[in-house]
């Protein structure tokens, strides 16, 4: 009996190549979170080689181009891909700097709140008593507000800008990883690895972060992606009420405020950031949905 | 005649790494009023083939047999409708964890009451009289007041004796039962034991008992079946598997028994039983 | 002979806060025990779910302190809500549990678990933590390939293997043994008392085996302790109690354990020809 299962454990690689080949088996079951990943792997590549994929500089005014249509339209112009906006600028190279912004925003406000969340959580669920009561209740208040308003509250004190509408944004999401961290603690802390962890005489320090933290990963992955893309619409959203990244910024949400006028005259101007939200956070969305779907189930097994 | 017939029952599980044979090619036959034990460790398949026969498993498992009768009549063909009425009314089945096998969002008086009600269509005076009856049959004490209480609000033992008492409610003439007593309790084992022994006389049922407590064997079996790694090792009546086992298996396996121990050292399975070469060997 | 543990009077009680609607009430999980454990030998602590016997191993562990009475250890009088746990005491008493799918770390490499203890407890320099990490796998009957693998890849045998090497690693006096073969199939669980018996030997290791299971127990203790909600009601050595229980409880219980010899079973048939 032991024999055969000792030849089991043989056969099995033990190298971190395997896991990933497992996670990658039930990653590639959802079609949608492979389509999701090409798709966000591709807006990573148009970020990073922004300068030499667009064919324009994102703030230079054509003078004798102003809202050019975009190339299958009647008016269009070769050089103008997908058309101009009201001052001349090119809608593509505009478009391709903006994904430069909205990763930028999706990357920090997730880092920021994933740490403090992780740090928050990991204290609340690990000492409980008063320590829980407090940091939980801040959260719970944090909650009570709706979340555009408060972060949009934050950045009127702050000031407007890019940058203290992520610290407004990372904030306003704090109470959701703080929350997920805090339960997966408390069910994780009542093992018998943690009390074994204990026994061998691990400081509280080293339970927390060391024995416990790694077990409880899995949804803060998946919780951390859905942020990823939430962050982006809200960073979108305050940019379309001005209290964002500021003109002649080529965001998202500020191009969509820009444009707003020209709805009903030149729906490209409009339409096309608008489109490219979409996307992005449809193919953010999608990966999250595999993730979860290739974590989950492993926490069951284990 | 035999209840219950299995003859060369093969379950087979699709999984990420390929076709897992589960049970492969068991054979067995359970008599009327007969306590027929399954026995085997984790791994053998005692309780696969059992939910194979009821059509209990999911899509994943592919199950095929030559035979599988019940009462002489054919379950593997036979629609699955047709099938559903004889599993819970003729067959019946109750399983190791007592209380996550109840249903913790209602009383266990509505849970038995539902299945007179599907089983037997018994109207609703009638129901509560007969959930009184089976409670007193199983022996939990003021059946009246009982019968409004949820699972959480009863022992390990209690709610064995609940899922007695829906498993016997219409009057089975087989009961399986899957490691009725690992969860509970050495005394209260003996209770549930004694219970499952005097409904079987009374009622005349043929009862499977799975299990792999050898000493749960000895206290209730009439015939064993043992299990290893999906086949059948041996089948022989208690008392000769017991003083003269066949197979090596069955012998490693006794005395592998902390009861059986002589000197300080256990002898252990894998001394005892080298697994390929006994297998060749062993009665398929 | 030297005691390596000793409890006197040893009690425990839960305190249950009251809420809106409830009364705060009291449990006594722990009424008041006291034994001794010579070095080198195995007390047997058997009850039924809920008699305290896992409450009083999470006290001998310094898990959880006692709400009274004394805890020795090595002739040491020990109180943790007092600190008087050094790391030197924490070396003494390790703990075995029950469970061997849920007492290691999912996320942690067999040698990162087996190695932990000495990096938190010593200043062992990194090889010879390596070292001593493979010696003691292969003395559990592991090999050094495992080294690298994480705890999934095994059975339950070989996890509790691996859970045993952990406790031993500090090279403690006493060891705690929260039902540690109940998990394990017939086969395996032979294996494993056999391994325990090999290192009692070898290491002079004090034993507190607590478990439901009376065939195990007359098999592996030199003394038996019976608790039955809190109390101990029968305490002695080995053949004493089984030869001769004196409390009904202990009666109850030995009539309940199923018996697996030919005579009982002639003799069950024999009842049923006759009924």
């Amino acid at each position: 009996m032991s024999q055969a299962a000792a030849t089991n454990a043989v056969s099995t690689d033990p190298s971190r190549r395997a896991r990933l080949a497992e996670f990658w088996y039930y990653f590639s079951e959802n079609r949608g979170a492979v389509i999701g990943l090409v798709v966000f792997l591709f807006l990573v590549l148009l970020a990073i080689f922004a300068p030499w994929v667009a064919p324009h500089d994102p703030v230079m005014q054509y003078r004798d181009a102003v809202k050019v249509p975009p190339v299958w339209q009647e008016g269009g112009r070769a050089e103008f891909l997908l058309g101009t906006d009201a001052v001349g600028r090119d809608m593509l190279s505009r478009l391709i700097y903006g994904t430069r912004f909205s990763l930028f925003v999706g990357v920090i406000v997730t880092t920021l709140s994933l740490v403090g969340g992780i740090a928050l959580g990991v204290i609340a669920g690990y000492f409980r008593g008063w320590v829980d009561t407090v940091i939980m209740r801040v959260m719970d208040i944090i909650l009570a507000f709706p979340s555009l308003l408060l972060a949009l509250v934050l950045v009127a004190v702050l000031g407007p800008g890019l940058v203290n509408a992520m610290i407004a944004i990372a904030l306003v999401f704090q109470p959701h990883f703080v929350r997920l961290t805090r339960a997966a603690v408390m069910s994780e802390k009542s093992r018998d690895y943690v009390v074994a962890a204990k026994v061998s005489g691990a400081g509280h320090g080293r339970l927390m972060f060391k024995t416990i933290l790694p077990n409880c990963m899995a949804p803060l992955i998946v919780q951390a992606t859905l942020s990823f893309s939430s962050a982006i619409l809200d960073a979108a959203a305050l940019g379309f009420l001005g209290m964002g990244a500021q003109p002649p910024t080529p965001e998202w949400g500020t191009m969509l405020a820009e444009a707003r006028e020209f709805i009903n005259s030149h729906w490209w101007i409009v339409t096309l950031p608008g489109i490219a939200i979409l996307i992005t956070v449809l193919a953010i969305n999608l990966m999250g949905d595999g993730l979860r779907d290739a974590l989950d189930p492993k926490l069951k097994r284990s | 005649m035999a209840l219950l017939e299995i003859e060369n029952l093969v379950v087979e599980f699709q999984t990420a790494t390929g076709p897992f044979r589960a049970v492969d090619g068991v054979s067995m036959k359970v008599h009327e009023k007969e306590v027929l034990a399954i026995v085997g460790e984790s791994g053998s398949g005692k309780s696969v083939s059992m939910l194979a026969a009821m059509g209990l498993l999911p899509w994943t498992a592919k199950v095929t047999a030559d035979k599988l009768t019940f009462n002489g009549r054919d379950l593997l063909g036979m629609a699955p409708a047709e099938r559903k009425k004889i599993i819970g009314k003729d067959i019946s089945m109750i399983f190791q964890e007592p209380v996550a096998s109840l249903n913790p969002c209602f009383t266990v008086g509505f849970q038995i009451e539902e299945v007179l009600r599907i089983h037997l269509g018994l109207d609703k005076a009638q129901r509560r009289k007969r959930a009184i009856e089976l409670f007193e049959a199983v022996g939990i004490p003021d059946p009246g007041e009982r019968l409004g209480h949820y699972p959480h609000q009863m022992s390990g033992g209690q709610c064995q004796r609940v899922m007695i008492a829906i498993a016997i409610a219409c009057n089975p003439k087989l009961l399986i039962a899957d490691e009725p007593t690992t969860a509970l309790d050495v005394t209260i084992q003996k209770q549930i034991l004694d219970l499952l022994m005097r409904l079987q006389a009374e009622h005349g049922m043929g009862l499977i008992m799975i299990t792999h407590n050898m000493g749960v064997v000895a206290e209730t079996a009439d015939r064993v079946v043992v299990q290893y790694k999906g086949r059948k090792m041996e089948e022989a009546d208690v008392l000769s598997l017991f003083e003269s086992p066949k197979s090596n298996y069955t012998r490693a396996l006794l005395a592998a028994l902390p009861d059986n121990a002589t000197g300080d050292r256990l002898p252990t399975i894998s001394e005892l039983f080298v697994d390929e070469q006994s297998l060749q060997g062993a009665a398929r | 002979m030297t005691v390596v543990l000793e409890a006197r009077n040893l009690v425990r009680d839960y305190h249950i806060p009251g809420g809106l609607m409830k009364k705060a009430k009291t449990v006594h999980a722990l009424k008041g025990v006291s034994f001794s454990v010579e070095e080198g030998k195995t007390l047997a602590i058997v009850g039924e779910s809920g008699c305290g016997k896992s409450t009083l191993g999470r006290i001998l562990t310094l898990i959880d302190p006692a709400t009274s009475g004394d805890l020795l250890i090595d002739g040491n009088k020990v109180d943790i809500t007092k600190g008087d746990l050094t790391p030197e005491m924490r070396r003494k008493v390790q703990i075995v549990f029950q469970n061997p799918y849920g007492s290691l770390n999912p996320r942690q490499k067999i040698g990162d678990i087996l190695t932990e203890p000495l990096i938190i407890n010593t200043k062992t320099p990194a090889d010879e933590r390596r070292e001593r990490a493979m010696a003691m796998l292969k003395k559990v009957g592991l090999d050094e390939k495992h080294y690298n693998r994480y705890p999934h890849m095994f059975s339950g045998g070989q996890r509790q293997r691996i859970a045993i090497a952990r406790a031993l690693m500090l090279n403690p006096k006493l060891l705690v043994l929260d039902e540690p073969v109940s998990a394990l199939d017939l086969s395996v669980q032979a294996q494993v008392l056999n391994l325990l018996a090999d290192l009692q030997d070898e290491f002079q290791l004090t034993y507190v085996f607590i478990s439901h299971d009376l065939s195990v127990v007359r098999y592996i203790a030199d003394e038996v302790m019976v608790m039955y909600f809190g109390e101990a009601v029968e305490y002695g050595s080995r053949d004493e109690v089984f030869a001769d229980p004196k409390h009904s409880y202990t009666k109850t219980l030995f009539a309940a354990t199923p018996r697996a010899d030919v005579a009982s079973i002639k003799a069950r048939l024999a009842k049923k020809q006759a009924a």
